[in-house]
């Protein structure tokens, strides 16, 4: 370790930290995908079609998320209009 | 009924065949009638970091086909009494190992065994899930690195969910972590997640932390396991991983950078 390294090495934004807040993000996001049930996509893909019966819409407007919970799950719909 | 332990990772070359070795060994050591079997089929490697590739005869493969006994196969280490290798076939396909004659095997082994160490290969493909299937514990090597975390985490995400255990809807596989190839200088400069930051994200129990040494290199080498070396670092990082693995309570060793003076650190060296 040099001189300015050694200064270097005080500061926050080390490349562990950017590892670790990285890691953080993208293990929390598979680990949510883990967790939903394998008819989800499809679910998607239909409620898109159907709401495309009456308005025009993209297939990313369409949000479909589960949330568990100890007692219920709640299926959250979250679709986004075109304005008009 | 013997325990079965699974080492696995997901990535390759992260320490898996040189932690199958020093903890089969280890545990042998400790009194254990242990066997350690290589599950990659087709990559066999397990019989050179154990010294016996020469006494290689009949494999895994042979045994599920009914071409030889369990007898015939196992090689008897020459080092450690009660500890046994059972090598992969080094031409069959991936698919040899089927589910019905792994189980078998397993269930043989397990009359008259007290540990089954499964040696995982690489990936999450049909090899990978048969060692993980029968898992009683899992021992999930992990660099500290972000490719190798990341599929730490998938292997953890598999074992809760395509395991025997989980499928059965019995007592969940017990999962730890090991962090091989750890350099606390580096830790302490920065450039390396710490074993905090590893343990915060896999969020599993932490079984033991194996400093980055040439002795794994110079172990593999001559065919010795690394927990041989007794006087090593790497060789009593493992001795300890394999004392809790059994429930000892052992404090952590080698997680500090050497010291260094105030002269050394500002001027480099």
């Amino acid at each position: 370790m040099s001189f300015f390294d050694y200064f270097k090495s005080r500061k926050k934004n080390t490349s562990a930290s950017v590892a670790k807040e990285r890691l953080q993000i993208i293990v929390a996001h598979e680990r949510g995908q883990r967790e939903q049930p394998d008819y989800l996509p499809k679910l998607q893909q239909e409620l898109v079609a159907v709401i495309r019966k009456y308005v025009e819409i993209e297939d990313d407007q369409v949000q479909v998320e589960l949330d568990r919970n100890d007692e219920c799950s709640v299926l959250e719909l979250n679709v986004t209009l075109p304005e008009h | 009924m013997a325990k079965i332990i699974t080492v696995t990772s997901g990535k390759g070359g992260v320490g898996k065949t040189t932690t199958s070795a020093s903890i089969s060994t280890g545990l042998a050591r400790r009194g254990h009638k242990t066997v350690v079997i290589d599950f990659d089929v087709g990559l066999r490697n397990l019989d050179l970091i154990m010294n016996c590739e020469r006494r290689v005869v009949y494999d895994f493969v042979n045994v599920i086909q009914g071409e030889a006994t369990l007898n015939q196969a196992l090689i008897r280490d020459k080092r450690v009494n009660s500890l046994y290798i059972l090598p992969a076939s080094q031409t069959r396909e991936k698919e040899a190992l089927t589910f019905e004659g792994v189980e078998k095997v397993l269930n043989e082994l397990s009359e008259t065994f007290d540990y089954i160490v499964c040696d995982s290969p690489a990936g999450i493909e049909h090899g990978a899930l048969m060692a993980l299937y029968f898992a009683d514990a899992a021992v999930v090597t992990t660099n500290p690195e972000v490719s190798s975390v990341r599929d730490s985490d998938r292997i953890l995400g598999i074992l809760q969910s395509k395991s025997r255990r989980a499928e059965k809807g019995l007592d969940p596989v017990e999962e730890y972590l090991l962090l091989t190839r750890y350099n606390p200088d580096r830790v302490e400069r920065g450039e390396m997640l710490s074993v905090e930051d590893v343990s915060d994200i896999l969020a599993i129990p932490l079984l033991g932390v194996i400093p980055e040494s040439q002795i794994v290199l110079n172990a593999s080498n001559q065919g010795l396991p690394v927990i041989l070396e007794d006087e090593s670092d790497a060789g009593q990082a493992y001795d300890d991983a394999v004392a809790r693995l059994e429930g000892e309570e052992r404090e952590f060793r080698f997680l500090k950078a050497d010291k260094k003076g105030f002269l050394a650190r500002v001027f480099g060296g």
